[in-house]
């Protein structure tokens, strides 16, 4: 008797084990084509800007309340079928005015970038690889400032929770280049206007290292959404990094005559 | 002389057109205080503390929807020892006019071409300031008109360099000079123009995939100049001699994933001499080492001069080894350390170069230099008394 109950349980767990595998599975399915869903509409909606420039303030705290700004100058170029064209100058703090950097970003592969030094008048090709690294001292990395492509990640959608933007949708991305210092990304996004609220950043080691919450959109052009106010926190070294953009104006008349070495040498 | 009025004229020029537009000023101010081990070994040189200090102000103005921009900036060095490191020059005082693909430049100005970090063999247009830093990267500007387009092919740049620029030397009471001093007001030319000939340059740069790529010709006055014994009254000096050349050089960087690879090669002819010089290598990076945001830059170099041990250049079969820590941190600290080994004289050479910011205005640098020179015959061996370090307080304003 005793034997026979227990053939049936065990049985009973296999097929129970078996259908919720297979449940789980299709949900599984599920959840990354809508998680790519819904990051390929974000993708659709901020498409057709053509191009932009804006002003950056950077305000990089330590622990001990200590701060240090970084003043940047950005111009943007959207390009169909690749990533964008940008260069960006910096204007603060003052040893590093002048010096500008040119990027041509692609969704898959290496960035070209190059980097002007006005004290020696000189434009260095740079390696695109680091993009783990800092920005400037900030608690930014390269890729965390990048443009957004697509491809750059894979996607599972979480779940819906209320968030500043009204209701979220929970999407998990994985990066596709084997160089990002995270394993993972955990990000909101409104259901209605398809903005970027909230990211956390998982380390390699997938603890969590840091959080980015966007304080203020504004929308341009009546359709694009830009942050206004950005506040990245790293919660292993307590340290904060806060963004501001300014002066953002859309369709400026930029075209691919303005994203040359030439361009970059005369930035200012 | 020259220069001093046309930036007389130039600042006038800034203060009236003040009243309509704005003019942005901005510029650095250096304290160096450089400390010798030794004493020199030539007269004059028996000293080992030396103080330096360099003002240079830049002047940047734009209209016409930025499509024109003047740039004014003047440099001066008081010297502590040496009258003839002591010196005022015009680095920038140029026009650019842009019109879509087209630029115009014109004007005194610096212009740099190259790929390789401890010698720069290709870059040629402008003079080197070599009294003002051992390493030949400070230049003397150069007037010149600079046309130059952007094509689907890369960008083209024609030059007409207005007037030479003499090389500047250390003085009597300078050191990192040769035993013999050179005596720049009896310089002479081949072109009977002598410094009012005009040389041309061509150039052509292209960025496809991996590769950057620049070509060139330059035709006109060698910056390098000839340096001839002769005794003027009574002592022997050296004197300069400018000739005639025509150049060929190529640039090219591959950069893929990490690496850098770099070469640089040159084919000068004269009257005198016709040869080839190559300066190649790579650079290396490893990312966040240890889980840090420091970076560590390994570079690896080789000059070659086809005249071996006749070589004007002292990069005539050297090896250079460098190692370049990058903290990635709030000051933007930074410490390069390299070795050059001269294969034909066995002269070994160390570098050390640091640096970080220490605020808004301030910046705060060390550098240091030694010499294993025992070969009487390489041109190193006149500074191999000549180790020193230098603490440098750099004011941006």
């Amino acid at each position: 008797m005793c034997q026979r109950n227990q053939h049936i349980f065990l049985i009973a767990t296999f097929m129970a084990l078996f259908f919720t595998t297979s449940a789980y599975s299709q949900e599984s399915t599920d959840a990354v084509a809508k998680g790519l869903e819904i990051v390929t509409e974000l993708k659709r909606r901020d498409t057709g800007w053509g191009d932009s420039q804006s002003t950056l303030k950077m305000i990089l705290r330590n622990t001990a309340g200590q701060e240090s700004t970084r003043e940047i100058r950005a111009k943007t170029l959207e390009v169909q079928g690749d990533g964008d064209k940008s260069l960006n100058i910096f204007d603060h703090p003052r040893d590093v005015k002048g010096t500008a950097f040119l990027s041509f970003s692609h969704p898959v592969g290496a960035d070209d970038q190059w980097l002007y030094l006005p004290a020696l008048k000189r434009v260095k090709r740079i390696a695109s690889r680091n993009k783990s690294g800092p920005f400037m001292g900030s608690e930014f990395a390269y890729e965390d400032l990048a443009s957004f492509e697509v491809e750059k990640y894979t996607y599972k959608y979480l779940r819906e929770e209320p968030c500043k933007g009204g209701t979220c949708y929970v999407v998990e991305q994985y990066p596709v280049d084997p160089y990002s210092g995270y394993t993972r990304l955990l990000t909101w996004i409104d259901t209605s206007e398809y903005r970027n609220w909230k990211t956390e950043f998982y380390d390699r080691r997938d603890s969590l290292l840091k959080t980015l919450t966007v304080t203020e959109y504004k929308q341009y052009l009546d359709k694009y959404w830009r942050a206004q106010g950005m506040e990245m926190v790293n919660h292993q070294t307590k340290k904060t990094t806060t963004l501001a953009w300014t002066d953002y104006q859309f369709q400026t008349g930029l075209t691919d005559e303005d994203f040359n070495q030439n361009t970059l040498k005369r930035a200012k | 002389m020259l220069y001093s009025r046309a930036a007389f004229v130039g600042i006038c020029v800034l203060f009236y057109s003040q009243l309509t537009y704005s003019v942005e000023l901005s510029g650095k101010l250096d304290l160096e205080v450089r400390y010798y081990f030794d004493e020199g070994q030539y007269r004059e040189q028996d000293y080992h503390w030396n103080n330096s200090l360099t003002l240079e102000p830049e002047f940047y103005w734009n209209w016409n929807d930025r499509n024109d921009s003047l740039v004014i900036k003047p440099f001066g060095r008081i010297d502590q020892r040496d009258d003839e490191r002591s010196h005022g020059d015009i680095r920038e005082f140029s026009w650019v006019h842009v019109n879509g693909k087209w630029e115009w430049r014109t004007g005194i100005r610096k212009v740099f071409w190259g790929v390789t970090e401890f010698v720069h063999l290709v870059d040629v247009i402008n003079q080197t300031d070599a009294v003002d830093a051992f390493d030949g990267e400070k230049k003397l500007g150069q007037p010149m008109i600079n046309l130059s387009y952007v094509s689907d092919v890369g960008i083209f740049d024609a030059f007409a360099l207005i007037g030479f620029r003499e090389r500047t030397f250390a003085g009597e009471e300078g050191r990192l000079r040769s035993g013999i001093l050179v005596d720049a007001n009896r310089t002479t030319y081949e072109a009977s123009e002598e410094e009012k000939h005009i040389d041309y340059a061509l150039r052509w740069y292209y960025s496809v995939g991996f590769f950057d790529l620049g070509a060139y010709v330059f035709h006109g006055t060698d910056r390098e100049p000839i340096l001839q014994a002769r005794l003027v009254d009574g002592d022997l000096t050296l004197i300069p001699y400018y000739q005639q050349v025509s150049q060929v050089g190529l640039d090219i960087q591959a950069t893929v994933g990490s690496w850098l690879l770099k070469f640089e090669a040159l084919n000068k002819d004269s009257d005198l001499d016709n040869y080839l010089a190559s300066q190649l290598g790579f650079e290396y990076t490893f990312y966040g080492i240890n889980q840090s945001a420091k970076d560590i830059g390994v570079l690896l170099e080789y000059g070659w001069d086809e005249r071996d041990e006749d070589a004007s250049s002292i990069s005539q079969n050297d090896i250079y080894l460098g190692a370049r820590l990058t903290f990635n941190d709030v000051n933007d600290t930074t410490l390069l350390m390299g070795v050059s080994y001269d294969a034909d004289y066995y002269t070994k050479s160390f570098l050390i170069e640091a640096s970080r910011r220490l605020n808004d205005h301030w910046t705060i640098s060390i550098e240091g230099l030694f010499f294993d020179a025992s070969n009487t015959s390489d041109p190193v061996f006149a500074v191999r008394e000549d180790d020193h370090i230098q603490l440098t307080l750099e004011r941006y304003f």
